[in-house]
């Protein structure tokens, strides 16, 4: 599957990274990094995170 | 003959905003394959509310960037839009539909007949009841509200009061003052900006935030009344003030939406009352989700309340459809008790609030757990010596330094246990 964050939306609320921690994170500067093929297998996780992102800024691509 | 489970038959969710369409995708992940037909009264395909009192009254976010998207899964949704619920019978299962737009109301007393029903009817504005003219006075709840008050806050040395210093009003007077408002006057009877859900320690460094970047306060007093012939000149508040006014916007706290639930022997005092299982009035085919239900959370004392937070429609979808399912396809065993970690989060100015947990159950044992006040700070709020809930006011910094404290917000104990 692809993943497509926003990156002019987001304001990093973190609200993803606690709704799938295997796909995104936080860099040492405090910005949101991202696995943008994550595995199939995460499917579950990462429309989660997408639906709890306050900005609605993550993209499910097929 | 066999009834399929789950495969026949209707749910009716009313509603359709944030709490309507994840309940509609929850049921669908819950293995529903029924029909679903969501009632809700706005023209509009759910968007998300909070950009309102934010980008979209700053004019940074159009309509599009707010409507949520469509999976998939609500595809065959049937989405009844511009129609309103106005009755309900929760034993002989239907609702009552009328067609609502500009020109007013048709097709009244249409019945819809469900096998179960999802209540997610969410919140309107309270109104000041008060003397005076009525043009010129606002709220902000839907799309059709901010649009209407952006137009008038763009008004050349405009000056606006705000009533009430919730977080919607303490948004609409940031956004207020960064759109370039002549004057902008937060009126609350508290002596704090939103004291009751903060406590003192924060509130008034909320207070201090806001005065330092031009909002101006008139607190420990309410308004009487508004002065001006056809349209708001002032408002008039119970010290005997008189402030000028051009604009007037009203964050007063809501209303639930429940007036079409009349007649059902349900506790309607505050929002719907549901169980743990987010069932309402005791009865297996209906629930309530999002803003409008009132149910317990075994976290915490399991006094029901209603949580009006952002996170709370996906939470309680995702729980009450699986609730809701399991019944309608004839399993015994529903899921364990809905017990959320709340969490909100309020841009205001150049900061912004971020909490996790229920402060409000320990606004009067607070302590600064990170920073310092008048920076970024982490404020932990405690009952019983217990942490139950974090604050972060500032930048970036300081929401990170709180999200360390979630997890122990997480693996703290129940306050039912001790
Ligand atoms: C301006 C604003 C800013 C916000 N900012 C934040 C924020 O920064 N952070 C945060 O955590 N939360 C914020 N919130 C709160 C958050 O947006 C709400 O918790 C959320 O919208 C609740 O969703 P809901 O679906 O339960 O209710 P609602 O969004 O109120 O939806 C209820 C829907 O039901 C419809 N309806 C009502 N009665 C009927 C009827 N009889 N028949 C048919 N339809 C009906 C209504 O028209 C409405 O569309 C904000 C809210 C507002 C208004
Ligand atoms: S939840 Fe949304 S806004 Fe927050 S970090 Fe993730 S993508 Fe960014």
């Amino acid at each position: 599957m692809k993943v497509v964050v926003d990156m002019n939306k987001c304001q990093d609320h973190g609200q993803c990274v606690f709704a799938a921690p295997d796909v995104f994170s936080f860099d040492d500067a405090g910005r949101l990094a991202y696995v943008s093929e994550p595995d199939e297998a995460l499917r579950a996780e990462v429309e989660e995170a997408a639906d709890v992102c306050p900005l609605q800024a993550i993209r499910i691509e097929a | 003959m066999i009834k399929l489970p789950g495969l026949t038959g209707r749910i009716v969710v009313a509603g359709a905003s944030m709490g309507g369409l994840r309940a509609a995708e929850q049921l669908r992940a819950a293995g529903w394959l029924g029909s679903i037909t969501v009632v809700g009264e706005e023209p509009h395909l759910p968007y998300n509310r909070p950009p309102l009192s934010k980008e979209v009254l700053a004019g940074r976010a159009p309509f599009e960037s707010l409507a949520f998207a469509l999976r998939d899964s609500v595809a065959d949704v049937e989405w009844r839009l511009g129609t309103r619920v106005t009755g309900a019978d929760l034993d002989d299962r239907w609702v009552e539909l009328e067609r609502v737009d500009a020109e007013g109301t048709e097709g009244a007393g249409e019945r819809l007949a469900f096998d179960g029903l999802v209540v997610a009817t969410g919140m309107r504005p309270r109104r000041l009841r008060c003397p005076g003219p009525t043009v010129g006075r606002h709220t902000v709840r839907t799309l059709a509200d901010a649009e209407g008050l952006r137009t008038e806050l763009l008004r050349p040395g405009v000056r606006v009061v705000v009533v009430g210093a919730g977080f919607i009003g303490c948004e609409v007077a940031a956004t207020a003052v960064a759109l370039g408002a002549a004057e902008v006057t937060v009126v609350d009877p508290e002596p704090l900006p939103m004291l009751r859900p903060l406590g003192e320690v924060t509130a008034r460094e909320l207070l201090r935030r806001h005065r330092e970047r031009g909002v101006r306060f008139a607190l420990g007093t309410g308004v009487t009344a508004f002065t001006g012939d056809e349209r708001v000149t002032g408002v008039l508040l119970g010290d005997g003030t008189e402030l000028p006014a051009d604009v007037v916007v009203e964050s007063v706290g809501s209303v639930a939406n429940t007036e079409w639930l009349a007649g059902n022997v349900l506790d309607l005092s505050d929002g719907v009352l549901t169980d743990e299982q987010l069932r309402v009035g005791g009865l297996p085919h209906v629930v309530a989700v999002g803003d409008v239900a009132r149910f317990p959370n075994p976290r915490y004392d399991n006094v029901p309340r209603r949580v009006e937070h952002w996170c709370i429609p996906g939470d309680t979808a995702k729980h009450a459809a699986r609730t809701l399912v399991s019944h309608l396809v004839g399993e015994t065993a529903g899921p364990a008790p809905f017990a959320p970690l709340p969490t909100f989060w309020s841009d205001q100015h150049d900061f912004r609030l971020q909490s996790f947990g229920a402060p409000v159950l320990g606004t009067g044992d607070v302590r600064v757990l990170d920073g310092d006040t008048s920076g970024d700070v982490v404020m932990g709020y405690h009952r019983d010596g217990r942490l139950v809930g974090v604050v972060a006011l500032g930048g970036r910094a300081a929401a990170g330094a709180a999200v360390r404290y979630r997890a122990e917000l997480l693996r703290q104990p129940a306050l039912t246990a001790s």
